[in-house]
C-alpha cells in the first residue's frame, strides 16, 4: 500500500516537472511564472475534484454517482448566461471578478446543496431517479441558457460563448487568490474527519448504531463537497465524468477503503491525470484543447461499464 | 395428444433435462410437479417454444413445435408464464383482446368481439373491462392474464405456477376455472405446480420430474403416496386421508 | 363497482374529446405558420402572385417540415419504448441521434461529394446499429431498475456525442454538428425538406405494426404465444426509429425529447393500445414542434430561434415532472 502511494507521488512529481519544463523556450524565468500559475490553478482542481467525489461517492454509498454528472457544470453555464442578460455586456464585463467568484461560489454551493440534500433526503432509495433527474436538471440547464443565448444580442453572445470556453487549456488564475485558500481548508476539514467518513461508509444504520449523528457529519460534509464542486466548477468548467474516473482509479488501485487512504491516492491519481494529461496533450501532441473531450469519452466508458458491473451484480 | 420424445437439454454442460419421454393424451388436466431444479420450467419452456430444443422432439396433435410456424401453434397452445410482467398501459379488455390476435391478425371481427365478452364474463372481468392493467391487484391481473389464455381459444393451454401471486381465493377460483375448461370445452391443460396438494386435487394426471428425469407419472391416487412423494422430494412426507381426498403433510416431521 | 362504471365511460370520452381539441388547435397552429414570417403576406383582397409563391415556397414547407419531423419522432418514440419496455427511451435517450450524426460526418469527412441519398443510408445504418447496440446492452440491465436504462442510453449518447464532438473538431466540422444535434426550420425551403415524407412513409409502416408492436411491448414469452416472429417486429421498429432519426437529422436536425413527452402524455388518458393512440401521438407531436417552432419565429421578431430550443426547455421540464409524477411511480 505505500510502495503504490510512494510511486502515485513519483508519477505526480514527474507530470509537474513535464508540465513545467517540457518546451520551454526562450525566457524561462516568465515562462515558468506563466506555468506555475496555471499549474497551482490545476491541482487546485485536481484536489478539489478528486475530494469531492471520493467524500460524495461515500455519503450516498454508490460509486457510480458524481458530484458533477448531476448537472452541474450547466447550472454554471446558465448562470453565466443569466449575468450576461441581466447585467448586458458592459455590466458583465465590470463585474469584479472576485465578487463574481463568490456569487458563483454561493449559486453553485446552494444549488449542489439543495440537489444533493435532495439526492440524500426522501429519495434516498430511490437512486436511479435521482441520478436521471440530476442529468435532465443539466440538460434543462443548457436548454434554458441556450434559450438564453439566442435572446441576447451576438455581441453579448460572443462573450458569454468566451466565459464558457473556460477549459483545462485556459484556467482563470486570476482567482487563485481565492480558490487555493478555500481548497486547502475545506481538504483539511475532510482529513480532519477522515475517520468519519470510514463509518459513514458502513451506511446510515450502522453510522448511528456506532453513535454518529448521521445528519450532522451528512450536513458537514456536504456542504465541504458544495464548495469543492463549486470551486473547480469556476476555475475550469465542466469536468463531468473526471471525478468518476479518479474515483474508479483510486479504489482500483488502492482496493481498500479506508478513507485516509484512498483520499490521497485519488487526489495524487487526479494530479497525473491532469497536469501530466495537459502536458503531454499540449506540450507533445499539440492538441491543447482535447483534454477535456478525451476525459469525457474515457469516464462516459468506465460510466457505462460500471453500471453494468452494478447491474449484474 | 401431446408427445414428447426422447427431449434432453442442457445449460452449458450442466444437464437439465434427460432422455424424458412423456404421453400426455388428449383432454383432461396434467399437473408438473417435482423440487426445485428438477427441470420443470425447462420442459414447460420447450413445450411452449420459448426455448429451443436441443434434441428430441415434441408434439402436439401431430405437430413439430421445431418445424410449425409460431402463428400455427398459437393456434393450438396458448402460454403463460409465471413471471409475466405486461408494463404497456393497456385497458383489460385491450389485453384480453390480443389473445384473439393470431386468429384475426390485426383485424377484429364480431366473433372476436364475442369471445373476449367470453372470457370477461368467465374470469370475472367484466366489471373491471375498461381499467388499466397497471391499477389492478396482483390477482386481478393475473386472472386477466389467464383470460387472454383463453380467448386464444387453443385445443392446449400450458400454465407455469399460475397460483405464484395467487391468494387462497383466487388459486381454488383459478384451479376450478381451469377444471371448468377442460371439463366443459375438452381442453388439454398443462399446469407447471408447486403445491402438490393442489395437484392432487385438480388434476387428473400428476407428472413428476427429479434432477432431470421422468420420476413418476399417473393418477393423483397413484403418486400420493407416501412412498412416491418421499422418493421424489427425498423427505419424509405423511400422507393422510380427509374427507376422502389425499393430503400430504409436508410441514410436519 | 359504480366507481369503475363511471371511470369507463370517462376513459372512453376522453379520446374522442382529445381529437375534438387538438383538430381546430392543430389547425389553428398551421394558420399562424404560414402568416407568422419576416416577409409581409399581404392577405387583403386577392392573393398576390408573390404571396401564393412566399407560402409555396417557403411557408408551407415549413410547415409541414415541422408537422412531418414532431409527428414521426413521437411516433419513433412510441415505438422504441413498447419495444424497449420502457417508458423513458427515445431517440436521444438511445443514442439514436448521436449515432446518426455520427455517420453524417463520417461520410461528410470520408466521401466529401456523395449525394444525398448516400449520406442518408450511412446516416440510417449507423443509426440502426447504434441503436441495436443500445438494444443489446439493456438486454444485461435489471428489470428491477428501470431507470438505468435512459441514464444509459444517454451515457452512451453522449459518449458518442463526445466523439462527434472531437472529430468535428479538429476537422473544422463543429458548425455542422451543432446544426444536426439543434432542429430548425429557417433554412426550409421548397426542394430541401422533402426527404421527410420518407418520415411520413414511416409513419404509415409503424401504423400497419401497430398491433404487433403492442404485442412485442407485453414481452417475449406472450409475444411467442401468440405466434409473433419477435425478432423480426424487433427489427422493423429499429428500422422504423432509424429511418426517422436520420431523415430528421439530415434535414433540420435532432428535436430531443418530441419522442419522450408526447407518447407520455398521451398514454396518461389513452393507454398503451399502439393502434388506438398512434394517429394522436403523431397528431399532438407535430403540433407540439409546430407550435416551438411558431414560437421561436415570434418571441424575438424578427429573429428566430431554434424550434429544438424552444422544445428543449419546455421538453425536460415536461421530463421531469414525468419522472416524479405519481404514475411514474408506480413503474
Amino acid at each position: 500500500m505505500g510502495r503504490k502511494l510512494l510511486a502515485l507521488s513519483l508519477l505526480a512529481l514527474l507530470s509537474i516537472a513535464a508540465f513545467l519544463l517540457l518546451g520551454t523556450r526562450g525566457n524561462w524565468e516568465f515562462a515558468l511564472t506563466f506555468r506555475a500559475g496555471k499549474l497551482i490553478a490545476l491541482i487546485c482542481v485536481a484536489i478539489a475534484v478528486a475530494v469531492a467525489t471520493v467524500v460524495f461517492q461515500t455519503l450516498c454509498a454508490n460509486r457510480i454517482l458524481t458530484p458533477s454528472i448531476m448537472g452541474f457544470d450547466t447550472l454554471y453555464a446558465l448562470f453565466q448566461t443569466l449575468l450576461v442578460f441581466l447585467l448586458g455586456c458592459l455590466g458583465y464585463a465590470g463585474l469584479n471578478a472576485e465578487l463574481k467568484f463568490l456569487l458563483e461560489l454561493l449559486l453553485l454551493g446552494g444549488g449542489a446543496f439543495l440537489l444533493f440534500g435532495l439526492l440524500l433526503g426522501e429519495g434516498a432509495q430511490d437512486l436511479f431517479r435521482m441520478l436521471l433527474a440530476g442529468v435532465i436538471f443539466g440538460i434543462l440547464f443548457r436548454s434554458v441558457g441556450n434559450l438564453l443565448q439566442r435572446l441576447i444580442d451576438p455581441n453579448e453572445f460572443a462573450v458569454v460563448q468566451g466565459a464558457l470556453f473556460a477549459s483545462f487549456n485556459s484556467v482563470n488564475t486570476g482567482l487563485l487568490r481565492m480558490a487555493v485558500p478555500m481548497v486547502v481548508l475545506s481538504t483539511a476539514l475532510v482529513w480532519w474527519r477522515r475517520h468519519r467518513l470510514d463509518v459513514l461508509a458502513l451506511g446510515r444504520n450502522h453510522a448511528i448504531s456506532l453513535g454518529l449523528n448521521h445528519r450532522g457529519e451528512l450536513f458537514f460534509f456536504l456542504s465541504i463537497v458544495s464548495i469543492l464542486v463549486a470551486v473547480s466548477t469556476a476555475l475550469v468548467g465542466p469536468v463531468a465524468f473526471f471525478g468518476l474516473l479518479i474515483s474508479a482509479a483510486a479504489h482500483e488501485v488502492l482496493r481498500t477503503h479506508r478513507h485516509s487512504l484512498i483520499l490521497v491516492a485519488a487526489s495524487l491519481l487526479a494530479i497525473i491525470a491532469l497536469v501530466g494529461g495537459q502536458a503531454v496533450f499540449e506540450r507533445v501532441l499539440g492538441m491543447a484543447g482535447t483534454l477535456g473531450l478525451v476525459v469525457e469519452f474515457l469516464g462516459g466508458l468506465v460510466f457505462l461499464a460500471m453500471i453494468f458491473k452494478r447491474g449484474m451484480a | 395428444m401431446i408427445e414428447i420424445d426422447n427431449v434432453s437439454f442442457r445449460h452449458g454442460v450442466a444437464p437439465v433435462l434427460q432422455d424424458v419421454t412423456l404421453l400426455l393424451p388428449k383432454g383432461g388436466l396434467t399437473a408438473l410437479v417435482g423440487p426445485n431444479g428438477a427441470g420443470k420450467s425447462t420442459l414447460f419452456s420447450l413445450m411452449a417454444r420459448l426455448l429451443k430444443l436441443q434434441s428430441g422432439e415434441i408434439r402436439f396433435d401431430g405437430m413439430d413445435v421445431a418445424t410449425t410456424t409460431s402463428m400455427e401453434l398459437a393456434r393450438k397452445i396458448a402460454i403463460l408464464r409465471q413471471d409475466t410482467h405486461v408494463t404497456a398501459r393497456l385497458t383489460v379488455r385491450d389485453l384480453i383482446g390480443f389473445g384473439r390476435f393470431p386468429h384475426h391478425r390485426g383485424r377484429p371481427g364480431p366473433d372476436d368481439e364475442e369471445m373476449i365478452e367470453k372470457g370477461l364474463e368467465l374470469f370475472e372481468l367484466s366489471g373491471l373491462s375498461e381499467r388499466y392493467i397497471d391499477e389492478l391487484s396482483g390477482g386481478q391481473r393475473q386472472r386477466a392474464l389467464v383470460a387472454m389464455a383463453y380467448v386464444q381459444d387453443t385445443d392446449y393451454l400450458l400454465l407455469d405456477e399460475p397460483l405464484n401471486n395467487l391468494d387462497m381465493h383466487f388459486a381454488r377460483t383459478l384451479m376450478k376455472q381451469l377444471r371448468y375448461l377442460a371439463d366443459r370445452y375438452g381442453k388439454t391443460i398443462v399446469v407447471v405446480l408447486h403445491d402438490i396438494n393442489y395437484a392432487a386435487a385438480y388434476a387428473d394426471r400428476i407428472v413428476a420430474l427429479k434432477d432431470g428425469r421422468l420420476s413418476a407419472q399417473g393418477t393423483p391416487e397413484e403418486i400420493m403416496t407416501a412412498d412416491c412423494l418421499g422418493a421424489l422430494f427425498d423427505m419424509e412426507i405423511v400422507i393422510e386421508t380427509v374427507r376422502g381426498r389425499r393430503i400430504a403433510l409436508h410441514h410436519a416431521g | 363497482m359504480t366507481r369503475t362504471r363511471d371511470r369507463s365511460k370517462r376513459l372512453q370520452g376522453v379520446p374522442a374529446g382529445l381529437f375534438w381539441l387538438a383538430g381546430p388547435v392543430l389547425a389553428g397552429l398551421v394558420v399562424a405558420s404560414l402568416l407568422t414570417g419576416v416577409a409581409d403576406l399581404d392577405l387583403d383582397g386577392r392573393f398576390s402572385g408573390e404571396a401564393v409563391e412566399l407560402l409555396l415556397v417557403s411557408r408551407l414547407p415549413r410547415t409541414l417540415a415541422a408537422l412531418l419531423s414532431g409527428a414521426s419522432l413521437a411516433v419513433a418514440g412510441t415505438i422504441m419504448q413498447m419495444l424497449a419496455r420502457n417508458r423513458f427511451v427515445e431517440p436521444t435517450t438511445a443514442g439514436t441521434a448521436e449515432c446518426a450524426a455520427l455517420g453524417l460526418l463520417l461520410v461528410t469527412l470520408l466521401l466529401p461529394s456523395s449525394s444525398l441519398f448516400i449520406k442518408m443510408i450511412v446516416a440510417s445504418a449507423s443509426a440502426l446499429a447504434g441503436t441495436a447496440l443500445f438494444v443489446t446492452l439493456i438486454r444485461r440491465l435489471p428489470p428491477t431498475q428501470p431507470l438505468m436504462i435512459p441514464l444509459t442510453g444517454i451515457v452512451f449518447g453522449s459518449v458518442v456525442g463526445s466523439v462527434v464532438m472531437f472529430i468535428a473538431y479538429e476537422t473544422d466540422l463543429l458548425q455542422y454538428a451543432g446544426v444536426w444535434m439543434t432542429g430548425e426550420f429557417s433554412g426550409v425551403v421548397k426542394g430541401r425538406y422533402e426527404l421527410l415524407w420518407g418520415s411520413g412513409a414511416a409513419l404509415v409502416i409503424a401504423y400497419v405494426f401497430a398491433d404487433r408492436f403492442t404485442i412485442a411491448g407485453m414481452g417475449k414469452d406472450v409475444s411467442v404465444s401468440l405466434g409473433l416472429n419477435y425478432r423480426q417486429v424487433l427489427w422493423i421498429g429499429l428500422l422504423i426509429v432509424s429511418q426517422i432519426t436520420a431523415f430528421t437529422v439530415i434535414t433540420v436536425g435532432m428535436l430531443p425529447f418530441v419522442g419522450l413527452v408526447v407518447p407520455n402524455i398521451v398514454r396518461r388518458t389513452m393507454g398503451d393500445n399502439t393502434r388506438q393512440v398512434l394517429p394522436l401521438v403523431a397528431l399532438t407531436g407535430g403540433a407540439l414542434v409546430l407550435a416551438s417552432d411558431v414560437i421561436g419565429r415570434l418571441i424575438r421578431y424578427p429573429y428566430e430561434i431554434p424550434a429544438a430550443t424552444i422544445f428543449g426547455v419546455a421538453g425536460t421540464a415536461i421530463f421531469l415532472w414525468l419522472l416524479f409524477s405519481r404514475q411514474a411511480q408506480r413503474g
